[in-house]
């Protein structure tokens, strides 16, 4: 277990290099001078190219290359063209926005997911699978601006139940403001998780109640629903785990659109300012944390199935 | 005679499938007294596997019993309410299946598994159920049973795992095992260890046993009684000694023909039956053996009825039988035929 963690670990090195050097090598290819987007038109040549020179953007790629990763390495992401704040301070200052927000919503998907994939599993092609299918395919559809303009339209404008916007209410304070504000974005964002999981657990319930050991266990006097929670919920779960992982990296940044529909502060909204106003070292920052995360959850999922799944722990 | 422990009466079961209705199993009928080993012998599709699936109500869709009855110490099994009989499989009847390799949930413990069977129908509470997990391995034969308790399906051997899985069915002491080919996928020297434990055990308690197996060499070694199985239907029932030496079908004939001799010094060659069994979809009226069978007459494309033949309870569906207790050898004789 000791060496599959530490080979895991090792692994990672190499991958995060070469991620750097992907995200640094899209921004660079991307179209478009940041130089001059950020200079008024008539301004003089000789002042772009001293400009340019400040930037240290007349150096060769490599060398932009290397001096970007050192400080990046150091926690220092550079500074936004746009507001000149340092990039690593605005990403963690809207963590917790997203992180709350993406938290939550995930954590919801898994709840609903796990029973509703159970019982559409196992009661493969009755009412309750095809209604259950029927709700996933909807949310795996449904464009998520077009849902979320969907919730603000009636539950915000037309019932005036739940604010449609932001995270707090002007001259308001506390958790419970927050709340209310987080459960329109949520849930929007928990519907097209939930629609996912629960396609993996109703299929993996599927496969796991075909398998000899569950026909078995029938032999030995278990009903239905002991099989189901003792037996096939644990192999079932397993490539939660994974896809859990895999979501970390959205925790970040998967919810862009969600975020900028419902003005929601996270990292997914300034990503998408950042776009807008081509501001290269926020894109470049958000890219390369988002993609640390997603190799983390990686690997923290790898671990955790190791613990998880007993046939792993003994295999090298 | 013994207390019937459990009768089937012209048992049928079919299969609906898309070619037709298969008729897997066409009345059978058949008794195991308590403490009895009754051997279920033919080749793969008999309906060997298919009646005992029947018997403990495990058949699924597109299956479907489609009649007879079964009995257990007197009462019907037949359209018994789940929740009783949730209360018999694994208590009173229990099973152990071909493969061992898949037989066992790979993500729980070997303890957990026999002491979940435990806590269901003794009631033990965990520890209690652990403890006898821990004697149950150790009586079939596993070394170190308080280390193993703890350990995965996928850290034993194949041999091992169903030592583990005849623990699983033996727990709750059931008056009836069911053994559906439980050597079958295991190597020879674990057939005959495997075979030998579960003679032992049956020394130890009054289970009786109905093992299934296409192995007549298995059939001498542990049966007393056997049944022969052939397209669904019995075609010979008796003890072993008659199904062996007052052989009373030539269906059974041809299975101990196509046997290995101990000390054929002449070198006989093992005769192979010719051809294959019957399609069970539609099948044709009359013996299911005669397109098969080296004595095929007229008469024969009617089916015979279960004629009695020499020995206690040794009966035979074979119309050569007809007019008088004899063996088919006899029989033969009588007519100036030679067996062929």
């Amino acid at each position: 277990m000791r060496r599959l963690i530490i080979r895991r670990l090792l692994q990672t090195i190499p991958m995060i290099f070469f991620v750097s050097l992907v995200c640094f090598a899209l921004v660079k290819a991307a179209p478009g001078d940041p130089v001059k987007t950020f200079l008024p038109p008539n301004i003089h040549q000789a002042d772009i190219e001293r400009i340019r020179h400040n930037l240290g953007l007349d150096q060769p790629a490599y060398v932009q290359y290397a001096k970007w990763l050192k400080e990046s390495l150091s926690g220092n992401l550079g500074y936004s063209l746009v507001n000149h704040m340092p990039v690593t301070k605005q990403i963690l200052d809207r963590l917790p926005a997203t992180a709350g927000l993406m938290g939550a919503a995930i954590a919801l998907a898994v709840l609903l997911a796990i029973p509703l994939g159970l019982a559409a599993g196992s009661n493969r092609n009755k009412w309750v699978d095809k209604l259950v299918n029927l709700f996933a395919y909807i949310g795996i559809s449904v464009p998520l601006f077009w849902l979320a303009i969907l919730f603000v339209y009636f539950f915000s404008i037309k019932m005036h139940w739940l604010p449609s916007l932001g995270m707090h209410t002007i001259g308001k304070k506390g958790a419970i403001d927050v709340i209310k504000h987080g459960i329109l974005p949520c849930s929007v964002l928990a519907i097209s998780f939930l629609s996912s999981y629960v396609r993996y657990i109703r299929s993996g319930t599927i496969s796991q109640l075909k398998e000899d050991y569950v026909q078995i266990q029938y032999a030995f006097g278990s009903g239905k629903r002991t099989i189901l929670f003792r037996h096939v919920m644990k192999h079932v779960l397993l490539p939660i785990i994974t896809l859990l992982g895999m979501s970390m990296g959205e925790l970040v940044t998967g919810a862009i659109v969600t975020e900028t529909v419902f003005s929601w502060p996270g990292i997914g909204s300034l990503g998408m300012t950042a776009v807008r106003g081509l501001d290269y070292p926020v894109i470049l920052g958000i890219t390369l944390f988002s993609s640390l995360l997603l190799i983390i959850g990686n690997l923290l999922a790898d671990i955790l199935y190791g613990f998880a799944d007993p046939r792993i722990k003994t295999t090298r | 005679m013994t207390e019937q422990l459990l009768t089937v009466d012209n048992l049928r079961v079919s299969f609906h499938t898309r070619a037709g209705e298969n008729q897997a199993v066409r009345s059978v009928s058949f008794r195991v007294g308590a403490g009895d080993t009754l051997g279920i012998v033919g080749e793969s599709g008999s309906g060997k596997s298919v009646t005992a699936k029947a018997i403990m109500d495990l058949i699924a869709a597109p299956g479907e019993v489609l009649g007879g009855e079964i009995r257990f110490r007197g009462e019907s099994l037949r359209g018994l309410p789940q929740k009783k009989w949730r209360q018999l499989r694994g208590n009173r009847i229990a099973m152990v299946f071909q493969d061992p390799m898949t037989s066992l949930n790979p993500v729980k413990t070997i303890g957990y598994q026999i002491a979940e069977v435990l806590r269901r129908h003794k009631g033990l509470g965990k520890e209690a159920a652990l403890k006898e997990s821990v004697n149950m391995l150790r009586k079939v034969g596993i070394n170190e049973p308080e280390r193993r308790v703890h350990q995965y399906p996928h850290e034993f051997s194949g041999g091992m795992r169903q030592r583990v899985m005849i623990a699983m069915a033996l727990s709750c002491d059931p008056e009836l095992l069911i053994a559906d080919e439980p050597t079958t996928a295991l190597d020879v020297t674990i057939q005959a260890q495997l075979l030998d434990l579960l003679t032992q055990l049956k020394q130890q308690s009054d289970t009786a046993i109905v093992l299934i197996t296409h192995d007549l060499g298995v059939v001498a070694k542990v049966c007393t009684r056997v049944v022969v199985m052939y397209a669904g239907m019995v075609m010979e029932e008796g003890t072993v000694e008659d199904i062996f030496y007052r052989t009373g079908h030539p269906y059974t004939q041809g299975l101990l023909r196509s046997l290995p001799q101990r000390g054929g010094a002449n070198r006989e060659r093992l005769v192979p039956i010719e051809g294959s069994p019957p399609d069970l979809i539609d099948p044709e009226p009359g013996c299911p053996f005669r397109e098969r069978c080296p004595y095929a007459f007229e008469k024969c494309g009617e089916l015979p009825p279960m004629l009695e033949t020499e020995g206690d309870g040794h009966r035979s569906l074979c119309w050569l039988l007809e007019g008088g207790k004899r063996t088919l050898a006899q029989a033969l004789e009588e007519r100036g035929e030679a067996a062929r």
